[in-house]
């Protein structure tokens, strides 16, 4: 592989984090294989192929996100390719490529918490963890922090509209979030190594 | 009887394109209807061998229905006996709606032509434009379509989407990314018709693009076969980027000659050189596609290898020298007349036409002579269109010389023994793996007799070598595998002084005193085919122009390709 690797390289070309040493590297172990194949087996024979995502969502719990390894296991597991397997998890932002942090936030940005103070929260929080705003693009859309205790996204609807803006830490919603709450969110995180 | 009855009798509908109605059988796709009767409809993603996508919107059509009836009323018809039509406010995809009784389609309205406006802006938006510099320009939907119903101006200011220019995908074949209008095309090919699914689509929104998983790549033997559907400059053959603008170059409709399939293609050539092989669509023998060693097998054509005038060594051991036609003929004669029939042997070939097939018999039956045989060619056949049999013709070898090949070890063990002193080598080196002579066999000869299109060690043992032609500067015709008579065509003409061969082996049959005027007055392939139809029972009624450029079944060989049985079982 060349140095930047090119369009197609780069599909597969792993994207460096500190967040991945908050997660177990991706391992294929016989308990692995058999979740998978458990996955599988709810679909009927001859469409293995629809376990894809299921699999994708297993991987990216447990290993926080979707390694360029991993690909041609999930698509060996569930009889695809791994050109399909890259073109389902480059397709939705909520696949992670790149490892996120510890504390991974996801800042909604949909017009009612848009409307409610969400852009300039999400610009708050990524100042607050160290990360620049502008950093945050199409082709990259998760920042982290140098420590890769904290990471960030902005995301679309987080299906709490009436209550904005909304922040979502790794599995827990935070309502009518302001810059305030979320210093001292972050402040509580960093002491309490424990999931918020 | 009211118009729809009349044409559910015959399992059709009645559609009105344009204003006028026409029938067309119950599930044509309305694309198809709508091209059969000239009301042309552009489309991109649309394959009619392919799945259907419905992706690119570029074949909407203005359409309607008869109103829906309010319940217990009865449908009105007009003096014609056709309800009347509402158009329905949005256009519909053509390519994945099928035709229905008394639908209304628009290929001409001012909806339908502001919908392709809209489709053609929005695939532009992010297109770079390069036309001067794109191998597409010329044979490329986008600039055509553009062309016929674009806006001519954009609007769009921002700036566009980068994506990977330039990429190697496969051995064959360059991808541009930013070229691409994400037609899928090549997706479903690989996946659908070669079973190997190598090819998908990343990203999302604007930053979608074609790929290959990295390690992997798009190196199939048909891989090129995506050069061809690719509507756009996206997929381009490595072999024939940048050689030449595809439109100084002359199609010749003709066929493969690599295996026994007999693959129809085109010819694509520019004053005497050959630039590029693509198929032709023939649903009997290939569908839409082609194996790319047969469409890379062209070089040869345009070698230095070539021969171009006769050669002769006048003194054993001496080099060869050119010489004329006539006097080379002359010599020829000669030295044929002096030999003992018994003693010579002729190795012709299944890569001959027909015609030239009918020309060899006639000379060795001039020549009185027993020992004859073909050399047979095999390989592994691919279950899509390459055949076990790498002669393109040996159901006509079979059929005119009565040979396939079996004789040949007699004849190798001829010439080891001594028995065989003189041999005519006609279309084929002899030290090649099939034919199995060693230098030391052809050495240890009397007197060898060549003709042949390029330089071989076989051409270099010749006493006399006669330059002949390539498939490219030769009319005639082959017989494939399944027994389809296929017509040749010349797309240049004979390199040098290079002659056709059926002509090479009639005017030596005449040289040496034949007197059928079948064979010596014989002015054409053409004729010569005319006058086997009259010799040979399956050939029986052929005429060149009766065969066409899509060929007859003549003969029940019993051998079937793969690839057009899949197609077939599939409808
Ligand atoms: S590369 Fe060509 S065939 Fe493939 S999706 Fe793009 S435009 Fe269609
Ligand atoms: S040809 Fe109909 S949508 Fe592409």
């Amino acid at each position: 592989m060349s140095e930047t690797p090119n369009a197609i390289e780069a599909v597969s070309a792993p994207i460096p984090s500190p967040g991945e040493q908050y997660f177990p590297k991706f391992k294929v172990t016989p308990a692995l294989v058999k979740e998978a194949q458990a996955l599988v087996a709810q679909y009927p024979e001859g469409k293995e192929q629809s376990a894809v995502l299921p699999i994708i969502h297993m991987i990216q719990e447990k290993f926080g996100y979707i390694c360029p390894e991993s690909m041609p296991w999930i698509a060996e597991m569930c009889k695809s390719t791994p050109i399909h397997v890259a073109g389902i998890v480059t397709f939705y932002p909520g696949i992670h490529r790149k490892c996120p942090g510890k504390f991974h936030f996801r800042v909604c940005r949909t017009i009612a918490c848009a409307m409610g103070g969400g852009e300039e929260l999400l610009a708050h929080i990524c100042k607050k963890i160290g990360v620049d705003p502008a950093s945050l693009t199409d082709e990259e859309p998760m920042g982290i922090s140098e420590d890769g205790m904290f990471s960030i996204e902005a995301v679309e609807c987080l299906a709490n509209c009436g209550f904005g803006p909304n922040v979502m830490v790794n599995d827990a919603l935070h309502q009518e979030m302001t810059p305030a709450k979320a210093d001292k969110l972050i402040t509580f995180l960093k002491k309490n190594t424990i999931n918020a | 009887m009211l118009p729809k009855d009349a044409a559910a009798a015959e399992g059709k509908v009645n559609v009105q394109i344009n204003g006028k109605w026409y029938r067309f059988p119950k599930g044509t796709r309305i694309a198809d209807a709508c091209n059969s009767v000239g009301a042309h409809v552009p489309c991109f993603c649309y394959h009619p061998k392919l799945s259907v996508a419905g992706s690119c919107r570029m074949c909407l059509v203005e359409q309607g229905m008869p109103p829906r009836l309010a319940p217990g009323a009865t449908p009105q018809y007009n003096e014609d006996g056709y309800q009347t039509i509402s158009w329905m406010p949005r256009a519909v995809i053509a390519c994945a709606n099928t035709v229905a009784e008394n639908m209304g389609i628009r290929t001409d309205s001012k909806l339908t032509s502001e919908a392709r406006r809209g489709v053609l802006e929005f695939l532009l938006s992010n297109h770079p434009l390069d036309c001067p510099i794109c191998d597409q320009a010329g044979e490329c939907k986008l600039q055509e379509y553009t062309a016929d119903y674009g806006r001519g101006t954009h609007r769009f200011t921002e700036s566009k989407t980068k994506k990977g220019k330039n990429l190697s995908i496969g051995p064959r074949v360059n991808l541009d990314q930013e070229r691409c209008v994400l037609c899928r095309r090549c997706v479903r090919f690989m996946k659908e018709i070669v079973g190997e699914e190598v090819l998908g689509v990343v990203g999302r929104g604007t930053h979608n693009a074609i790929a290959c998983y990295p390690g992997t790549e798009l190196d199939s033997n048909y891989s090129m076969n995506v050069v061809d559907i690719c509507p756009v400059g996206a997929m381009t053959s490595k072999d024939f980027r940048f050689k030449m603008r595809v439109w100084f170059l002359k199609s010749t409709p003709t066929i493969d000659v690599t295996n026994g399939t007999g693959t129809n293609i085109n010819i694509w050539t520019r004053e005497q050189q050959v630039y590029r092989i693509t198929p032709r669509q023939n649903d009997e023998v290939n569908s839409c596609w082609m194996p790319d060693d047969a469409r890379l097998a062209y070089k040869y054509i345009n070698a230095p290898a070539r021969l171009t005038t006769p050669l002769v060594r006048t003194d054993a051991g001496a080099d060869q020298r050119p010489s004329t036609w006539d006097a080379t003929i002359g010599l020829v004669t000669e030295q044929l007349h002096k030999c003992a029939p018994t003693e010579v042997a002729m190795i012709a070939s299944a890569r001959m036409t027909n015609e030239e097939l009918y020309m060899v018999r006639a000379l060795a039956k001039q020549l009185g002579i027993t020992k004859l045989d073909i050399v047979p060619r095999t390989g592994e056949a691919d279950d899509l269109l390459v055949s076990a049999d790498r002669n393109p013709n040996s159901t006509g070898a079979k059929l005119i010389l009565g040979k396939e090949g079996k004789g040949l070890r007699t004849i190798r063990n001829g010439v080891r023994n001594g028995s065989i002193r003189f041999l005519i080598a006609l279309g084929e080196d002899l030290t090649s793996e099939e034919a199995g002579f060693t230098a030391e066999d052809l050495a240890g000869l009397d007197y060898l007799l060549c003709v042949s299109h390029s330089e071989n060690a076989t051409t270099k043992a010749a006493d006399v070598v006669l330059p002949g032609v390539t498939f490219a500067e030769k009319y005639g015709t082959m017989i494939n595998v399944a027994g389809r008579i296929q017509r040749l065509n010349k797309a240049i003409e004979p390199m040098g002084e290079a002659r056709s061969d059926w002509d090479i082996y009639r005017s030596i049959s005449q040289s040496l005193g034949c007197d059928c005027v079948n064979v010596i007055a014989c002015p054409s392939p053409m004729a010569v085919l005319e006058q086997m139809a009259l010799e040979f029972e399956p050939m029986h009624g052929l005429t060149w122009g009766n065969i066409g450029n899509e060929g007859k079944a003549i003969i029940e060989t019993g051998v079937t390709i793969p690839l057009i049985e899949r197609e077939k079982a599939k409808k």
